[in-house]
């Protein structure tokens, strides 16, 4: 009964991460998670100086000890951290795909002014077909 | 009238075929534009030298990528009415190209889809049949369309659809992310039957199967 609580608390985390993770993050976002960031450090902080906390918040949510815990916490952070990797990767991509095919149309308008279009095809190599 | 047509054929790697592809393609089809992804041979030189526009991706990016910026390149001809995308191993026919534009402006199509399933020309393992129909259920499932095969290189697409499109899938799951993009835009499409042949050169540079757990996973975590 009491591990039912646990198992809520860390789906409701999970989902709310992800669905939090797959919207795009603007500066209020931005804001949020570093406030997050500032918390998790005070904490963090506060929970070295009173390593009791960790069992009382167990617990609390119905988890045997501690640390079981600080293992369950980790898990959600983990899997948050991939999720946002993975996203940024992607974006990332994307940017990196567009800058490439800039280039790639480029060079090639250059060498080989306007597209064949009804005017006739475009020859091979070195000999790009007369504008217009 | 085929000087209408912008046929698009990524190419990575595919040095030993691609002179040979893109010659008779030419046959029929006077532009044809390679987009050569960042290949290790020397591809992209004897694309050129038979008589195609070859446009360089820096890097590879994938052939989904490829695709894209062929696109990008056949809209910068004002002439351009249709674009085929078309592989470069050497699978597709451009008889088939033919049969689709016919049906494409006899029926008055934006896109027509080749498929392998409409007859029984293509030579499939039971495998492979499995993985392509597995995949084609999936996008008729996800998408507003209904096709007998979904990830069919040879496609036909007219300008107005190409303009449209942006596809930013990289690598494989580009196919199904074209289909989406083609069914929400409420175009009118069609299939007609293709002829891919399986030679030992395409056989050995094919997709393996896993690339099936591939795809879905970059579908679904977009």
């Amino acid at each position: 009964m009491k591990i039912v609580l646990i198992q809520v608390l860390l789906i409701a985390v999970v989902v709310a991460v992800a669905a939090r993770l797959f919207r795009s993050g603007g500066a209020r976002s931005q804001a949020v998670r570093r406030l997050g960031l500032l918390l998790f450090a005070g904490f963090a902080v506060f929970s070295i100086l009173v390593p009791g906390v960790w069992n009382r918040i167990a617990q609390l949510v119905g988890v045997g000890r501690g640390t079981d815990m600080v293992l369950y916490a980790l898990v959600v952070a983990f899997l948050s951290y991939v999720v946002t990797t993975y996203l940024r990767f992607r974006d990332f991509e994307l940017r990196y795909t567009r800058l490439a095919r800039r280039l790639a149309l480029d060079e090639v308008a250059r060498d080989h002014p306007p597209a064949g279009g009804s005017s006739g095809p475009p020859q091979a190599g070195d000999n790009p077909p007369p504008p217009g | 009238m085929n000087d209408e047509v912008w046929l698009v054929i990524p190419l990575y790697n595919e040095a030993p075929v691609i002179g040979d592809v893109v010659r008779s393609a030419r046959e029929v089809f006077p532009n044809v534009v390679c987009v050569d992804d960042g290949s290790a041979d020397d591809g992209a030189d004897e694309a050129a030298r038979a008589g195609a526009v070859v446009v360089r991706h820096p890097v590879n990016l994938g052939q989904g990528a490829a695709l894209q910026t062929g696109f990008e390149y056949a809209l910068t001809d004002p002439g351009m009415r249709w674009v085929v995308t078309f592989d470069a191993d050497g699978q597709h026919q451009v008889s088939d190209v033919l049969a689709m534009l016919e049906k494409a402006r006899a029926e008055d199509l934006d896109v027509v889809f080749g498929s392998r399933f409409l007859d029984d020309r293509t030579e499939a393992g039971f495998a492979k049949r499995l993985v392509l129909r597995t995949a084609v259920a999936y996008t008729n499932l996800t998408t507003k369309t209904r096709l007998t095969d979904a990830h069919n290189g040879l496609r036909v697409i007219s300008r107005d659809v190409v303009s449209r499109i942006e596809i930013t899938q990289n690598r494989m799951a580009h196919a199904s992310e074209l289909v989406q993009q083609i069914g929400a835009m409420n175009v009118r499409y069609g299939e007609s039957p293709t002829h891919i042949l399986y030679t030992d050169y395409s056989r050995a540079k094919g997709q393996s199967l896993w690339n099936a757990v591939n795809i879905l996973v970059e579908l679904i975590l977009r």
